[in-house]
């Protein structure tokens, strides 16, 4: 059951930040200087997940020899850059993957 | 046609092509929640009540990693903070409406939705143009909860050799494919980065998220401002 509550909670949190800058904001709350900043939550979260599913072992220790996720995300990045595609950086990612692990 | 349902329309066609990588990561998220060992109905109720892919994926990382649920409800929180900036931006087009229409916009205030619609509010002056949100908010919803549905029902089916979990920081990375060609943006992920994978084993209670997001958004409001200095 317990289980059930920290969904319910992780959803109140998330609803409550959608919810409360439409609901209670005064246009002179966030000034340019906030949003500029806010604008690079994107970059300031993402990467602690990103890293760590890249660069560690199950045991949670850093893996840099032997690591095909190292490669593979490397390869992602690149396509990304270049193509600035969504799509195409997710599947440039996993087919290098699979052709790294399967070959 | 009446002139709600056209707007609503428009936010659909509109919201279409973001919609295609929501297939795999709500499939991703379905298989690896139930591989996580939660049940069907808790992997669903987390897609109908949360509603939200990043919130969720943290949700089952620290969770698997054996995080306390005040971590990983503040953890979700700071995802979520830019909603913030979404709502902000929002409120603006939406401040006359009655209560009951911000509470449900609220609910479809996504990523892809907001990415849309806030073009498409800057350039409408009708009066029920919030329409345009719904209608893109509704389309992720209706795509999230049946990938879900699927990745439940194929996660048995699909071998755990395949690595499907890397599709994870896969999909993140390629949210932020734009950012790599901005050098304020590369600091903060690399600063954020490290962190995490660094404070992964240190940082007690694998409060890492929180550290890193918060340590790579000061990072990011110091390099603004001294940025703004030599303009």
């Amino acid at each position: 059951m317990s289980d059930w509550f920290l969904i319910i909670y992780c959803g109140l949190i998330t609803y409550l930040t959608r919810f409360s800058m439409i609901a209670l904001l005064k246009k002179e709350m966030f000034n340019n200087r906030i949003r500029e900043v806010l604008s690079y939550v994107p970059s300031a979260i993402f990467p602690a997940i990103i890293f760590p599913a890249i660069f560690l072992d199950n045991s949670g220790s850093i893996q840099l020899e032997e690591n095909p996720k190292i490669l593979a995300a490397i390869i992602a990045m690149v396509v990304g850059i270049l193509s600035r595609n969504i799509i195409a950086t997710i599947f440039a990612g996993l087919a290098s993957y699979w052709t790294i692990i399967f070959i | 046609m009446n002139s709600n349902f056209k707007i609503f329309l428009k936010g659909i066609s509109d919201v279409s092509p973001l919609m295609i990588p929501v297939v795999p990561f709500g499939l991703i998220f379905g298989i690896l929640s139930i591989d996580i060992g939660f049940s069907p109905l808790a992997t669903m109720g987390m897609s109908l009540i949360i509603f939200g892919g990043a919130s969720q994926i943290i949700l089952l990382q620290l969770f698997s990693g054996g995080a306390s649920s005040l971590v990983i409800i503040s953890s979700v929180g700071a995802v979520n903070s830019r909603h913030l900036l979404y709502g902000a931006v929002v409120s603006e087009h939406v401040s006359d409406l009655k209560l009951i229409w911000k509470i449900i916009i609220s609910y479809f205030l996504i990523d892809q939705a907001f990415a849309v619609s806030n073009e498409y509010f800057k350039k409408s002056k009708e009066k029920n143009k919030y329409f345009h949100l719904i209608g893109g908010g509704f389309t992720c919803w209706i795509i999230w909860q049946s990938t879900t549905f699927l990745g439940i029902i194929l996660g048995a089916a699909i071998p755990e050799k395949l690595g499907l979990s890397f599709a994870v920081p896969l999909t993140f990375l390629a949210i932020l494919v734009n950012d790599f060609r901005k050098l304020i943006n590369v600091i903060v992920i690399l600063t954020s980065g490290l962190i995490a994978l660094f404070g992964y084993n240190y940082i007690p209670y694998k409060a890492y998220v929180i550290v890193a997001a918060f340590v790579g958004l000061l990072t990011a409001y110091i390099l603004t401002k001294v940025k703004k200095k030599y303009e």
